[in-house]
Parts: C-alpha cells; structure tokens; sequence
C-alpha cells in the first residue's frame, strides 16, 4: 500500500487493474485505492510480472503492506517486490495476508462456474481465496465476493470530508511540533507577466489561454533548479533532494478539504503544458481520480490564495517537504519606479520554508530569482 | 388404492407372467428358467401355470439359444431370452452385436429383432471374477440395442412390457444384489416408461448419477450426507442406452457438481462417458470437477472384504461428494 | 435571441464548470465568484470556454471582466450575438 502522503496511515483496496501472469511496466495503474483524498491510480514503479495478489478487493491495510508480488525482469523465481513502494515515509510494518493457492506454475484455480459468474459480476478472481478442492475457487467464492463487494465501495463523501479532515490536522499538526519555519515575504512586481500573457492571450482561442499561475508555477520551478535545499524531503533526520522538480499544487476540494498533487518535472515544462496538466489535476482532483505518483511525489507546494482576495499568505510545510510558497492576489498599488510613484500589479509572495534543511540567506535568494524570472515572462 | 407387499424378484416375475398372459407371441427361454425355477429363482412357477412351449429351458450354450431367440423374433415372436449373468453374455456376445443389433441395419429396414433379453449383472455375493463382473456398459456402447436397469420395484414390475413393445432388441440388466429387495407396489403396478432418467431425490449441492444396484448405495449415501448439511440428488439413469442427457444436465446444471457411481471398471466405462457429455455440454456450470466412483481396476476378489473394498459403497459416495462440496473429505 | 434561451445556456455552461453549484438561486446582479464557492480561475476559464462552445463566439480576455455577473453575460452576450 503506497503512502500518498505523510498524512496516510491505511488505504482499502478498489479495484484490480492486473492479474498474476499479466505483464506490467513502470508507470502502468495497477490498482485503485480509496483514500480521504478519493480513489486513487496506484502505478507500479517496476517492470515485471505479476506473480501473485496479496491483498483482495475491499480490505484496508496499512501502508507499506505488500500488494502483490512481482517477477521483475531477468528474475529467475518469485521474489517478494511490493507492488508500489511506499513513498518517502517511515513504512509501516509490511504484514502480508494469507494468500489464495495458486496452483503450480502460477495459474488461477477456478471452476467454469466461478468464472463465468465472475466475469459476468466484474469480479477479479484474482483478488479472491479459493474454497474448493485443492484450494478452488468456487462459485460461492464468488458470491461471497460480491456480497461483500459494497464494503469495498469509496468511501461516503462525509466520511471522506472526516477522514480528510482528520489528516489534515494530523500534518499540519507533525508540521507545527517538528518543522522551524522560517518565513520570507516580499512583492512580485508582475506587470510584465501579465503584459506579455494579455498580449499571449489576445493571439489565442478560448481554449488555448494561459492563467498567471501557471507563470508563477513555472519561474518558481526554474527557480528551485538553484535552491535545491528548498526542493525535496526531510527523512529520519536528514534532508533528501528530490530526484526531480516536482511542484505540489494546493487544489480545494468542492465541499471542503484540499489536495495537493504533483505538476512532474514542471521546472521542464512549458507554460502550455503546465496549463494543460494543471487543468487536468483540477478536474481530476475534484473527481477523486488522482493517481499514486501524483499524490506521493511533491517535492514542494505552492499555494495561490489571491483569488479569495488575500494578500498574503503564511503557509505551513506538508512535511515530509521542506518548503511552501504562497501567493496572493494580483492587485494594482502604488509602487516606484524609477522614482516615480506609479501603479502597478503587485502580487505577494512568501516563502515557509524548514530551517532544518536551508536558511534565510538561501530562501531569499529563491524569492529573489523567481522576481527576476517573471521579469522575463517570455523565457519561462 | 390398494398396494400388494412383493419383491424385486416377485415383481419381475408377476411382469413376466402378465406379457405372457397379454400377448401369445411372448416366451421365455434360458439356461434353467423352466423345472428349476430359475438360477436366482425369477421364473419359478410359471412351467406348472404356462408349460414347455412357453417356459423352455436351453442347453448351456448361450449363443445358441440367443441366436434361436434373434430367429423367433424375426419369425413373428417376441421372446424373453435370460441369460444367468452378463459373464456368460460374452458367449452370445457374437449373436448380439452382429445379429441382434445390426439385423434391421443391414436388412435395409425389412427386418426388425423384437427380443428382449434379461441378464443379472454385478458382484457383492461373493461368487468371485467370473460371476461378479459389470459390463452393461460395455453393451450402452452398441448402436441398434436399447440397454435398460431397473433399480427399484417400480421398474422390475414396469420395463418388460415396455420393452417387449419396442421392435428393436433390449437389454435388461438385473443387479443380483436387488432381487431380494422387498417393498409394496401398487396392485395395479404395470408398464413404466423407459426413456427418461428419475430424479429418485431432489437436491441442491451434488448430483449423484447413478443406477442397478448402485442405486440403494448411492441413496444411503445421500440420506447420511444431508445429516451433515450436504443436499445431494440422486440420479437413477434407468436406461443406460439411450442416455438420459436432458435430465443428467439438468441436474447438474441445478447442483454443479456431479458424482457417478458406477460398479464398472473405471477406464473406458458408462461414467466416463457420462462424464464426457458433462464435459461437452454443462462444463460453464460446473463449480467442481466431475467425479467417478467406480469398482477397482481388478478382477472381482471372492474374499468378502476384499470384494467389499473394491466395489463402489455408500462411503465412498460420501467422501467425494463431501470432496467437491466442501473442498475436504 | 431573447434573453430566456441566452440566461439558460449561460446557466447550463456554469454548471458544468461548476458541478456542485446551484446555480438556479443566483442573484444576477452579484459577482459569480462570491455567490459560488470554489469557483476559481480555472472554473471561470472551463466557463468561458463552455460559452464559446454553446454561441459559437470567440470571446477576447479584455472582455472577462464583463462576465462577472450573470446579469453581465447576459448582456455581453445578448450584444455580441446582435453584433453578428
């Protein structure tokens, strides 16, 4: 069971996506997983075949509980290889469920009955435990399976709204006792941004116009390329750089609650594909379809409240990250230039970032170079 | 309505008597039928009460007194030849497969073989490997014969007539073990029909296919299963050629698992057939694999508990059947 | 086009921006985005889009500032589409 954040302690298995035998590749959704923050594509981070399913559709298992087993390539025989790993987190202790006989060679035991029935109810016999002879699956295996099968159903939205709520507190509260903020602010002068996006946008369709956050998005990942002690994880007493620039983006859920899934590589992106991705998310965050690596790969978040109207924001770490960047609202204020008191779109920015793993000096030179990145808005 | 209290054995012989009576073309004839009685006693009386011409006994020489019965039948009458046991058919076994069955084949239709011919089949008196055999499956296996096994009183007392009605030669097989099986029949008993498989008792779990002798065995089997929660049907085939295929599938269409218990040998048998066409034509139903009891793979022992041990019994019924329910057994 | 079939489809486009919204209440005269929660950039951008769609109409960003309100779509809209 993968950690899709530090804030997961269990997750109940939806849905089987593989079979044992079926070949999967890296990155391929292998289960769905329910979770506070919806149901969620679990992808295999190993090539293989599935050897074996461990855990059956509809129970809850800790972190860290081996899903599967998978024979990765060039393996000679079953080798225990969780299914997806668990993500940057203490795992839990991986208690592996008694497992469904498969007969010699890996395939299924299942009469025709059970089968027929199973195939006819969406059932994957894979995820279930044999009661026939030899460790059969039976055809009343099946129908236990799908008589249970509502155990297995998402979780109600209340329940999930709690159950978000609850992790919420639980990290924020971790953040609070083991994080020392600091925090750095200062003001983004962003009439270039926006000039060059207007001019941008005049010459798109509808369909195809850039948000300023997505410029914001894209100067701070270029700018974390030079604050590596900004991006990353802080593990069992250290701090680990993130294997890539991977931007958390605070998504509010309709009804409460938020999510902050992963923008991959976004320091390598352009602005039409962050767009593109980010308008995806949303829309998939709001769903509750959100995949593993999304939820489990953030290396930093960036949270723009302006369109509530604030200011400024003072953000607090999702631990295990070491930093946060806030937005607030693009407003026109006076401000000088070249001695002269103009006006101008001034937007606040503030860096939350864990003194453990950088300092000040370091926090400002970030905030420094994402001003000067949005200074040349056509370059992002 | 009133009921007579009788025996297998009676019953077959109060059917002979009645074709006898209804129908002057019907005779019987067989190694011992006439002054002794019978070997295992079915035709005791009828010599004092119908006389030699109809109650006529034959030298020991079963393929020619099968070959006169084939002839009698193609002259116009309908004969009812008793072989003592199915060993001893193998004798006539020429007569039966190349006359008998084939005659109305290559005729060209213009000559049909009215005979039906009864046999005893089937160990458990301790009368050892050549006395003891099963092998009416060997003769559900020929084109042209009808091959029937009456299992209870009903049917001892209905399948002659019926058969004596076909135009075509019928086997009836009698398990010895049954003749002594007593119970009450209608006094009115007659005919039955000998086309259909009996569903003998209804269940949910198990189909139990089965018939002859096998039958009493098989529904002990059954009766001790359901004290232990297990609902098994039992299946008594009746007619072994034809196949009752709709009521076989039917049954385990409802159940889901099949167990045929057969006192033939294993290998090449009536259940491996049976089991084929389960196979062929329910196999998307089943929830078990089918499975077969059947007589061990060696010539019939004389030792009691050795032909105990290799002939099938209710214990063993109940083991496999528990087997494919419960996964255990 | 009178301003019932322009009022409905301005509606049926803002709901499927904003699935959870109940947008038979608003109050046309108010901004979107403070009568409807969660209704932010990307909402509004799915919205603009869903009107481009429905009216067949390019709608430039200088003009967003006229759709604030459902009244003002209605009335953006009702001059475009006269317009043409």
């Amino acid at each position: 069971m993968p950690s899709l954040g530090s804030d997961m302690e269990a997750g109940t298995l939806l849905e089987w996506r593989i079979a044992p035998g079926d070949a999967v590749s890296r990155g391929d959704v292998v289960a769905v997983v329910d979770t506070f923050k919806g149901a969620i594509d679990v992808e295999i981070f190993e090539t293989g075949v599935v050897e074996e399913i461990l855990v059956p559709v509809g129970e809850k298992v800790p972190v860290g509980t081996p899903l599967a087993r998978l024979r990765v390539e060039g393996e000679p025989a079953a080798a225990p290889v969780a299914a997806a790993p668990a993500a940057p987190v203490p795992a839990a202790a991986a208690v592996a469920p008694p497992a469904a006989v498969p007969a010699p060679g890996g395939r299924l035991r299942a009469s025709p009955a059970a089968r027929q029935r199973a195939a006819a109810a969406g059932i994957d016999l894979a995820t279930l435990r044999g009661s026939g002879p030899q460790g059969a699956l039976t055809l009343a295996d099946v129908e236990r399976a799908i008589a249970v099968r509502p155990a297995a159903r998402a979780m109600a939205p209340a329940e999930r709204l709690a159950g978000m709520r609850q992790a919420i507190a639980a990290a924020m509260l971790r953040s609070k006792r083991e994080i020392p903020h600091y925090y750095l602010g200062t003001t983004l002068d962003m009439a270039r941004a926006l000039a060059w996006l207007e001019e941008e946008n005049a010459r798109r369709p509808v369909t195809g116009r850039l948000l300023a956050g997505v410029l914001l998005l894209k100067a701070v990942a270029l700018a974390l390329r030079q604050a590596p002690e900004l991006n990353g994880h802080w593990l069992d007493g250290g701090f680990r750089p993130g294997s890539g620039i991977h931007v958390g983006t605070a998504i509010a859920l309709r009804g409460g609650g938020l999510v902050a899934p992963a923008l991959h590589a976004a320091d390598a992106a352009t602005p039409d594909q962050l767009m593109a991705e980010l308008r995806q998310l949303v829309q998939r965050a709001r769903a509750g379809s959100l995949r593993s690596s999304e939820l489990a790969d953030a290396t930093i978040t960036v949270t723009s409240l302006g369109e509530q109207g604030v200011d400024t924001v003072y953000g607090i770490i999702h631990p295990p990250q070491v930093a946060l960047v806030g937005f607030g609202r693009i407003a026109e204020r006076p401000w000088v230039v070249d001695g002269r008191v103009v006006a101008r779109p001034l937007l606040q920015a503030t860096l939350s970032a864990d003194h453990r793993a950088s300092d000040g000096h370091r926090g400002a030179r970030f905030l420094a170079l994402v001003e000067s990145l949005l200074q040349e808005p056509e370059t992002l | 309505m009133s009921t007579v209290t009788t025996t297998y054995r009676e019953a077959i012989r109060e059917a002979i008597r009645e074709a006898l009576r209804r129908d002057p073309r019907v005779f019987l004839m067989g190694e011992d039928v006439g002054a002794y009685g019978g070997c295992f006693a079915v035709s005791k009386g009828l010599l004092d009460e119908f006389g030699p011409e109809r109650i006529r006994d034959t030298p020991l020489s079963e393929s020619a007194f099968v070959g006169a019965g084939i002839g009698a039948a193609l002259g116009g009458m309908r004969p009812i030849v008793e072989i003592m046991t199915v060993n001893f058919s193998l004798l006539a076994l020429d007569q039966i497969l190349n006359n008998a069955a084939t005659l109305l084949h290559m005729s060209g239709g213009q000559f049909n073989v009215p005979l039906v011919i009864r046999m005893t089949t089937g160990g458990g008196r301790q009368l050892a490997a050549q006395h003891s055999h099963s092998l009416e499956g060997w003769y559900a296996h020929i084109p042209g014969l009808r091959v029937l096994a009456p299992a209870t009183l009903e049917d001892a007392r209905g399948m002659l007539w019926s058969a004596l009605e076909d135009p075509d030669p019928v086997l009836i097989f009698e398990h010895a073990l049954l003749y002594n099986q007593a119970g009450t029949l209608p006094a009115d008993a007659g005919a039955v029909d000998i086309r259909r498989a009996r569903v003998r008792r209804p269940g949910r779990d198990v189909s139990l296919i089965t018939y002859g002798g096998s039958l009493p065995k098989t529904l002990e089997a059954a009766g001790r299963l359901a004290a232990e929660g297990i609902d098994a049907e039992v299946i008594d085939l009746r007619s072994l050629r034809p196949l009752d295929d709709a009521t076989i599938l039917a049954s385990v269409a409802a159940t889901r698992r099949a167990v045929i218990v057969d006192e033939g040998w294993r290998s090449g048998s009536l259940a491996a057939e049976i089991s084929a066409r389960i196979m062929e034509n329910a196999f998307y139903e089943l929830d078990a694999p089918v499975a077969r009891v059947c007589s061990a793979e060696v010539p019939m022992p004389y030792a009691r508990h050795l032909e105990q041990a290799a002939l099938p019994q209710a214990d063993t019924v109940i083991r496999v059947a528990r087997g494919l329910v419960r996964g255990d057994g | 086009m009178s301003d019932t079939p322009i009022r409905d489809t301005v509606l049926r486009a803002l709901g499927e921006a904003v699935p959870d919204a109940d947008v038979g209440h608003l109050d046309p005269d108010r901004r979107l985005r403070d009568q409807l929660d969660y209704f932010d950039s990307i909402d509004f951008l799915n919205f603009v889009e869903g009107l481009h769609k429905a009216f067949n109409l390019d709608i430039p960003e200088r003009d967003y500032p006229q759709l604030a309100t459902l009244a003002g779509c209605i009335d953006y809209l009702q001059t475009r589409l006269a317009a043409r």
